[in-house]
């Protein structure tokens, strides 16, 4: 269609109108996705803060699950709470050097195309589904060894891992070329630069990196299934055996008819959710100052 | 201010103002003083990937002197004066031919290791680079790394009073380096190249980011500072050159056979006959005006 | 304080030591074994996923992904059941989702006033970082009973004569709560690429068209579209991706039933769904093994697609001519 009879047929009132019509069609569709979106996400955080609020007590954070009977579930999480907590900390000290060390690499060593490369690599491994990292872990050292807490950390941290260097390397790119310069040229050599001057200046952005990771793996059940599931209910500390977690507790839970454990899982769900969005928006806006004042503050 | 007139000019166009009387007067020709050579370039030519950014290059430069480049822009400048100091190594496309001795050795050797050299010949940069740390770190930066940690404060103190910063940052000295302004970073950062003692100061276009009253605290500091080190200074701004400098290199660009352009070293002298007295036509035009 | 001496250097302090600083070498060799980690895991994953299917595959051979038959009893696995209900359940999310999460980024970015566009794309965004168990539990308790009772009523009259809702709709676990979980979770994914992608539409083609006074919808679909195709089918395929390796979420809303039909009342499984519902009951050597098997279908299936994507988005930004 010329441009000409593209602008003669739209000066028509009647086809103008019709244009007009559908244009409006379309924005509305497109305003109520955004709406639903938005709409579920409440519904689903509301659904989840209504039905868990009621068994969030003293304790529900520090008894442990009793299946006594239909209609007597459980009393608390404390194990699970543990659990987690210790598989996620030790999923955090294994991926996290390793990210960092790999990001340093990236930004400061590789030269452009082996850095190509190798950040394909990170992010084959990031579209591997959790599953599947899971069952990696299972066969590598779990079947015929008995699961573990610690297992389950490096089930977590394999996931963790092309999330905190990448968000590492994005960090590290941000830090001024001057200021590696000034560095060279006082005769610092290069690991001192890295060390002294550009990690100090990107730890802000790492930090939230981090978190964002770790906010991300916390909720990951799949990974647990075959290397940390079949806990016992009480609170263990030991990383070599299998340990409790929230996640599974939800999991299992769910699948359960008793509707008391039905109303902990709901608990159980409201402290997960709660940590992995204030986690999130904590970092983000963290991340965000700290980016402002590596690019902009001078 | 007199108008330059030289016997080839017939136009008395002022395009710079030297008052003929003042170069030369503030320091002693630089013929009267004993000359220790500290640099000696040869055929030194440099290139990011296949182009050529500087052809050729050959000069010597005197210890304890004001050393200016100028010339128009795109003449290759920052690629030499990087050269003295191995920066450019940082940049992957970048390959030299020729020697640089620096006191006898060549600083392009295959055994020469870059982080020492830049230990003795410091540079500071067109924008000031300050760490956002504070002060003190600033300048303790370099003495940390090289183990020069004895007397720390003394350093610091004396780096900054060579600097002529002292009085203004004494009382602040934690404060981050981020809130002074563009003067004082810049004598920050030169500070900070001074303190760890090094024998050179290379000084790329250092005033170009600042204010003609920052510029000015700037130049005096050169004069000072020539005493104790060899200072090698690029500049745009020519008058500037002729203010500072005891010799002056001129580059401009030059034309290869297929078309390709780079820098080439055109005179080096004394800055008073580089100003009045050039010996190329090229470089006639240039501080004339008439081009670049 | 005295001024160091300005002595001729000794030349020998200027030579190296050793072929780096010894810091450097070391920083080097550290961050460098660090970057391959993630190629030396990738490797690993595949090596040890093959060995331990091997079993399996020497047993059931290829027709294992042809033989309907899951039976832990007899020993006898065979995976076209779960492919089945992957493929079902995973295109018809992306057939809902797709439309949703294009629809979700235009409004991001062409329509909605600047203040909002934050915020609203902060939320979305939130919506993906539900932890999928959560999703299940909500998926399981609240939406399937919803569906039971109001929506799958509705859909039965209305759209009872396709083979898709033939039935009734009896409880809560079927292939419908899947796909609308993995709707769900497929667009915060899809739609935060195509954000990307309309943001960087160049302005001058946007400028363009609407000078010539076209209506934002003409915009988008004569400019905004064919210049993001490539990519839009990119996060198309990740979305994909993402659904067939969903495994929780699924299993917890599917009913775990091996099944191969249209009626989307029925209960079914996924190949992730599978491997993750026998995570008690996996005992014998074959059984375990011919899971395995499964986790290699999939891994092999995430590769596919995260090269594929790569490969579009590649031929896109050479064609593009961006950097």
């Amino acid at each position: 269609m010329s441009n000409a009879a593209l602008t003669a047929r739209s000066l028509t009132s009647e086809h103008r109108r019709r244009r007009r019509i559908v244009n409006w069609l379309m924005e509305g569709l497109a305003t109520l996705s955004a709406l639903a979106a938005v709409a579920l996400l409440v519904i689903v955080v509301g659904s989840v803060a209504k039905r868990g609020a009621g068994a969030l007590d003293l304790d529900f954070f520090t008894k442990n699950p009793s299946f006594l009977g239909f209609g007597q579930g459980g009393s608390g999480i404390a194990n699970a709470i543990v659990g987690t907590f210790i598989i996620v900390g030790l999923a955090i000290l294994m991926a996290l050097p390793v990210g960092i060390l790999a990001a340093i690499y990236l930004n400061e060593f590789a030269p452009r195309r082996i850095a190509s490369a190798v950040t394909v690599a990170f992010d084959v491994l990031n579209g591997v589904p959790a599953i599947v990292i899971g069952i990696f872990v299972f066969v590598f050292i779990v079947a015929g060894h008995g699961q573990a807490g610690v297992k389950g950390a490096f089930a977590l941290a394999i996931l963790m891992l092309p999330l905190v260097t990448r968000s590492t390397q994005e960090v590290l790119a941000l830090v001024p070329n001057a200021m590696r310069e000034a560095s060279l040229a006082l005769g610092a050599p290069r690991w001192r630069t890295t060390l002294n001057v550009v990690l100090p200046m990107a730890v802000g952005g790492i930090i939230t990196g981090a978190t964002l990771a770790t906010a991300r793996v916390a909720g990951e059940t799949a990974p647990l299934l075959f290397t940390s599931s079949l806990a016992g209910n009480t609170v263990s500390w030991n990383p070599t055996e299998p340990l409790a977690s929230i996640p599974m507790f939800i999991f299992t839970s769910a699948e359960q008819a008793d509707p008391a454990l039905q109303e902990k899982a709901w608990g159980a769900a409201l402290v997960l959710i709660t940590f992995v969005l204030v986690a999130s928006i904590i970092a983000r806006a963290f991340g965000l100052r700290s980016r402002r004042r590596l690019t902009g503050g001078r | 201010m007199q108008y330059v007139s030289t016997p080839m000019t017939e136009s008395a166009e002022p395009h710079i103002e030297i008052d003929p009387s003042k170069v030369g007067a503030e320091r002693p020709s630089s013929r009267e003083v004993a000359r220790e050579t500290v640099f000696q370039i040869q055929s030194l030519s440099a290139y990011y990937g296949k182009a050529a950014a500087i052809q050729d290059v050959s000069f010597d430069i005197y210890g304890k002197t004001v050393t200016a480049i100028i010339g128009p822009s795109g003449c290759g400048k920052s690629t030499f004066i990087r050269c003295l100091n191995r920066m450019n190594d940082v940049i992957p496309s970048f390959r030299s031919d020729g020697k640089i001795l620096f006191h006898d050795v060549d600083l392009q050797g295959k055994d020469v290791d870059p982080v020492s050299v830049r230990r003795r010949i410091g540079m500071v940069f067109q924008r000031p680079n300050p760490f956002p740390k504070s002060v003190f770190d600033n300048v303790a930066y370099g003495l940390r790394i090289l183990g020069m940690k004895d007397n720390l404060g003394d350093r610091v103190e004396h780096a900054l009073k060579r600097a002529a910063l002292w009085e203004e940052v004494s009382d602040r000295l934690k404060d981050s380096a981020l809130a002074l302004s563009g003067g004082q970073q810049q004598r920050l950062c030169i500070a900070r190249a001074i303190a760890i003692e090094p024998d050179v100061i290379l000084l790329d276009e250092p005033a170009s980011a600042l204010d003609p009253i920052a510029t000015a605290s700037i130049e005096d500091l050169m004069h000072e500072l020539k005493e104790d080190y060899t200072i090698v200074i690029v500049t745009h701004n020519m008058q500037q050159a002729a203010r500072v400098a005891n010799m002056t290199a001129f580059f401009s660009i030059s034309g290869g056979e297929d078309g390709s352009r780079h820098g080439v070293l055109v005179e080096y002298d004394d800055t008073e006959k580089i100003f009045t007295n050039p010996s190329e036509k090229r470089t006639e035009d240039y501080v004339t005006g008439r081009f670049g | 304080m005295a001024t160091a001496s300005r002595s001729i250097p000794d030349p020998a302090a200027l030579r190296r030591r050793g072929r780096f600083n010894p810091g450097d070498g070391i920083l080097y060799g550290l961050t460098l074994a660090a970057a391959l980690s993630a190629l030396v895991l990738l490797i690993l994953i595949a090596r040890e996923l093959i060995k331990d299917a091997w079993p399996a595959m020497k047993e059931f051979g290829v027709g294992f992904l042809t033989s309907r038959t899951w039976d832990p009893n007899t020993e006898v696995f065979g995976a076209a059941t779960f492919l089945f209900g992957t493929a079902l359940t995973s295109f018809s999310a992306l057939l809902l989702a797709a439309p949703i999460s294009i629809a979700i980024a235009l409004f991001l970015t062409e329509l909605a006033p600047r203040w909002l566009r934050g915020p609203v794309g902060a939320l979305v965004e939130m919506l993906a970082s539900v932890p999928s168990v959560i999703l299940g539990l909500w998926g399981i308790l609240v939406m399937g009973p919803w569906i039971v009772d109001h929506v799958g009523p509705f859909l039965h009259r209305t759209l009872g004569w396709t083979p898709f809702f033939k039935t009734e709709p009896a409880a809560a676990p079927s292939f419908l709560s899947a796909i609308l979980i993995l709707t769900i979770m497929m667009v915060p994914i899809i739609s935060s690429i195509c954000r990307e992608l309309f943001l960087n539409v160049p302005r001058e083609l946007k400028e363009g068209a609407l000078a010539l006074g076209a209506t934002r919808w003409e915009l988008v679909r004569g400019v905004i579209f064919p210049y993001a195709r490539a990519g839009i089918a990119a996060a198309m395929i990740l979305g994909l991706g993402r659904a067939v390796g969903e495994a929780i979420a699924v299993t917890q809303v599917i009913g775990n039933n091996e099944a191969i039909t249209w009626n989307l009342f029925e209960p079914g499984d996924t190949l992730a769904s599978r491997i993750a519902s026998s995570y008690v009951g996996a005992t014998t050597h074959l059984m375990i093994s011919s899971l395995v098997y499964l986790a290699l279908i999939l891994l092999a299936f995430s590769l596919v697609v995260n090269l594929l994507a790569r490969v579009i988005v590649h031929r896109v930004t050479q064609q593009q001519g961006h950097a």
